[in-house]
């Protein structure tokens, strides 16, 4: 048989490059873009349109910026509290319904504190960290006393949330002066997070969000149970050797993120919306996943990523309101950035040379 | 045996860095023979059927098969004239079918069904029935080894080689692999088996070649040695050095009374005192690493059946011991004993528990720690920011040592000091041991080797079959006896 003079060999590196660990995503992005641009050339549009649309019209103005940021604020709460869970190889990929659970819970202090006015807001976000924590400690359970794998619990979970926010919309928190439409109340004044920007939907939850990756990279950099959830991630001989308890980890991390989570849906109910509504979330905790790999599993790298994907959730929106685009770009972009990433994460651990090929 | 041998190894030699896992080593095996190839860790047996599968080219020496040279370091051709290999660990996946698993593996392809059918139709053929459609996940350790097996034998092979296959197997299952074997050789396959379970060969092999520190030294007949004679050869004859050991030993501090290694196991019992290294030789693979599990706290046990300094430890966790002085070395290096991507200081974190503050790393302390052990043990090494894995065996293992006896413990447990450790490394780490069991410290040895085990202990154990000989001292046991306890067969107390 003859093959071709030389080949593409992937040859393994000694050790992982650092270089590749931070330039993968930048070279998936920019794989990511072209794709893009192709698909606008493919359906008729301008290549060019497509990176105005994704990367120059969303950030033209203040506005624009606000809204990016608005949207990336659930998107880093939620991959803040996976980066966590994932270095621990605690598999949650239910962040969607601990998001919902949070939201659900959000609504219920917001509704039954009506007109008591004060710190309601407060008490509304405390009860939406609760209510997601409460979502994932299910899940924490049933794999500490059953070893339920937490990938199907926590995703299956997700279905349910999504049931029981469209049960309490349609029933107990339903608006009796709503038409009918199954959506809540609006809340009160004191029960709605206080703006950032003038003009603006930007609040306060951003800089929970912002307060939350420094947390986790404090965590995760200093303390026992952040290098105790590395470990048991990286080699979990290892952690049995050195006595860390794995129950300790499991239960911290889905806490953990289950809460932030679930701040993400009280954030949103209590910010942006102001009620509770069965379109909470366009699946920020799905998108999250994929903004917590880009993020390279790091708080801070999980802030810049959360940003990168709320500018496809808004380049999707103008494509579809200016240039008439399919709704799925959005998706079919988040799908193309975790494939090149999958993709050229191969690089850290190997390089490529071109090989003279064995006759 | 016809006179054309089926494979013919001449003067194959590989080199590593530090050590020569394969000194000049021929080897013979002719069509339908079973032959065992015997050694003890690190006698280089795997790095040789590592060449003969291709998957390792030696640095000098020739291979032939039917007569003919094959090319070194090629696994696709040493496949395609018919060397077929069952790996130690298996590499099935847990989540494919058997079918599924048995069609990734093979060079050629088959339709679906007629796969299926191949699958019985080998199964049928050599008592190896196996369901085609089952699940990888849902089957036991022996029906995943027949897996294996059924996938080298539809390559129809004519050189089968297994590393180790009995170690994952119960005596029945192993009993129904060898009658497999035997069939297979009446039918001219040729089967090279590597062992080091000394009964296995006797009833199984009629050549065996036992190696020893890459060469080999001897070609028996097993049918015709004891299990005595084997170990011997195994093992070497040479009268042992034994270390001149001036301390008398003081009160027990570790104190094991009654423990099972499993449900049902033989209850074993006995002691390490203050001033004195214990050890415990023996085959590995026969209850040493059950054992060390339970002694360090990775396994619970009932609370008295372990003692420490007179209190009962059996059911506290490895961090509990650490903090009443019981330390573990353990075998494994990478991913056990230390997390290969974290740098030297992360790994002084695992153990070294006084690097905590409330809840937070004391950075500063695991540096100055970390340093400490890299100075004192002579660890080469880029820094202590090094990842551990970047270090090679001999110099990780220094430091692992080395974290241990530097926290002063009372009791040290040491799985396997100097397993794939080069020369200088070794004395090293057996320096240190002796250092620390001069200061006063319990220490207990697992090791594998013999000369090792001479050198360092001053009172003996053998561990086979899960159980524990008596101790004995160490300069009081001859070569030739511990051969025989080796096999599980010391006296008793009845006796």
């Amino acid at each position: 048989m003859r093959l071709p003079a030389t080949r593409l060999a992937l040859v393994p590196r000694g050790s992982p490059s650092l270089l590749w660990t931070w330039a993968s995503p930048l070279l998936a992005l920019g794989l990511t873009v072209a794709c893009g641009m192709l698909l606008f050339g493919l359906l008729g549009k301008s290549p060019w349109q497509a990176v105005s649309m994704f990367f120059v019209e969303p950030l033209a103005s203040k506005r624009g910026v606000a809204e990016v940021l608005l949207k990336a604020t659930p998107l880093a709460l939620c991959a803040v509290g996976l980066s966590l869970a994932f270095r621990a190889n605690v598999w949650n990929i239910g962040a969607e319904g601990q998001l919902i659970a949070g939201s659900i819970a959000a609504a219920a202090v917001a509704l039954a504190g009506a007109g008591s006015g004060g710190w309601l807001v407060v008490a509304a976000i405390v009860a939406a960290a609760a209510g997601g924590m409460a979502w994932a400690s299910v899940t924490a359970w049933l794999r500490d006393r059953f070893n339920a794998n937490e990938i199907l619990v926590s995703l299956m979970l997700v279905y349910v949330a999504q049931l029981l926010l469209s049960y309490v919309v349609h029933g107990p928190m339903k608006d009796p002066a709503g038409f009918g439409f199954p959506q809540s109340p609006m809340f009160d004044r004191a029960a709605r997070l206080p703006l950032l920007l003038d003009g603006t939907r930007l609040h306060v939850g951003s800089l929970l969000a912002l307060a939350a990756a420094a947390a986790a990279w404090l965590v995760l950099a200093r303390s026992v149970i952040g290098f105790q959830l590395r470990v048991a991630g990286l080699a979990p001989r290892a952690a049995r050797y050195a006595g860390f308890s794995s129950r300790r980890v499991l239960w911290t991390t889905l806490l953990v993120s289950g809460a932030l989570a679930g701040i993400a849906g009280g954030a949103e109910v209590a910010g942006p919306m102001g009620q509770l509504t069965p379109s909470v979330s366009p699946g920020y905790g799905f998108a999250a996943i994929i903004v917590a790999f880009v993020g390279r599993l790091h708080p801070v790298g999980a802030v810049a990523a959360s940003i990168l994907m709320a500018l496809f959730y808004i380049g999707g929106e103008l494509s579809q309101s200016r240039l008439g685009m399919p709704s799925s770009l959005t998706g079919v972009y988040q799908g193309l950035l975790l494939l090149f990433l999958l993709g050229a994460d191969t690089l850290i651990v190997n390089r490529l040379r071109l090989r003279a090929a064995a006759a | 045996m016809s006179a054309v041998p089926r494979l013919a190894l001449r003067g194959i030699t590989r080199r590593y860095p530090g050590v020569v896992a394969n000194d000049g080593v021929s080897l013979e095996v002719g069509a339908g023979e079973i032959h065992a190839i015997l050694g003890e860790n690190g006698a280089g047996k795997s790095t040789l059927v590592k060449i003969i599968a291709g998957a390792v080219a030696p640095d000098a020496g020739t291979i032939e098969f039917d007569g003919r040279p094959v090319a070194s370091a090629d696994p696709a051709a040493a496949r395609a004239i018919g060397v077929a290999m069952v790996y130690q660990h298996f590499s099935l996946f847990d989540s494919l079918t058997v079918a599924e698993n048995i069609a990734l593996g093979l060079d050629r392809r088959l339709a679906r069904g007629e796969l299926a059918a191949a699958i019985r139709a080998a199964g049928e053929r050599y008592g190896m029935r196996i369901d085609p459609q089952a699940h990888v996940h849902d089957l036991s350790m022996g029906e995943r080894q027949r897996v294996e097996i059924v996938r080298a034998l539809l390559a129809q092979p004519r050189l089968l080689i297994l590393d180790e296959p009995t170690s994952v197997l119960t005596p029945q299952a192993a009993e129904a692999l060898f009658a497999t074997l035997r069939q297979l050789a009446s039918e001219g396959v040729s089967v090279l088996f590597i062992s080091h379970k000394l009964d296995e060969i006797r009833r199984l092999a009629s050549r065996c070649t036992v190696m020893r520190s890459g060469r080999v030294v001897a070609v028996v007949d097993p049918r015709s040695e004891s299990e005595q004679s084997l170990a011997r050869l195994m093992i070497g004859g040479q009268p042992p050095q034994i270390a001149a050991h001036d301390t008398a030993p003081g009160r027990a501090r570790l104190l094991v009374d009654g423990l099972r290694l499993s449900e049902g196991g033989e209850a074993l019992s006995f002691e390490v005192r203050s001033g004195e290294i214990v050890g415990i030789a023996g085959i590995s693979g026969n209850g040493q690493n059950a054992l060390m599990a339970l002694l360090a706290g990775e396994r619970a046990s009932p609370a008295a059946s372990i003692r420490l300094d007179g209190q009962p430890v059996g059911a506290l966790g490895p961090r509990r011991r650490r903090a009443l002085g019981l330390r573990y070395v353990p075998e494994e290096r990478i991913g056990h004993g230390a997390v290969p991507e974290l740098s030297l200081v992360d790994n002084a974190l695992l153990t070294v528990d006084r690097l905590q503050q409330r809840g937070f790393v004391r950075a500063a302390a695991a540096a100055a720690y970390a340093g400490e052990v890299v100075h004192r043990f002579d660890v080469r090494c880029a820094g202590t920011h090094a990842r551990a894995g970047s270090l090679s065996g001999g110099n990780l293992q220094k430091y692992l040592v080395g974290r241990e006896v530097l926290a002063e413990p009372s009791v040290l447990l040491v799985n396997q000091p100097t397993w794939g450790v080069d020369v200088g490394a070794a004395a090293a780490i057996r320096n240190s041991l002796v250092a620390l069991r001069t200061r006063g410290c319990a220490v207990l040895v697992v090791s594998e080797e013999i000369d090792e085990l001479f050198e360092l202990a001053d009172r003996l154990m053998v561990m086979a079959g899960g159980r524990l000989s008596p101790a004995v001292a160490a300069h009081g046991l001859p070569v030739d006896e511990l051969g025989r306890w080796m096999a599980g067969r010391w006296p008793t107390a009845q006796q």
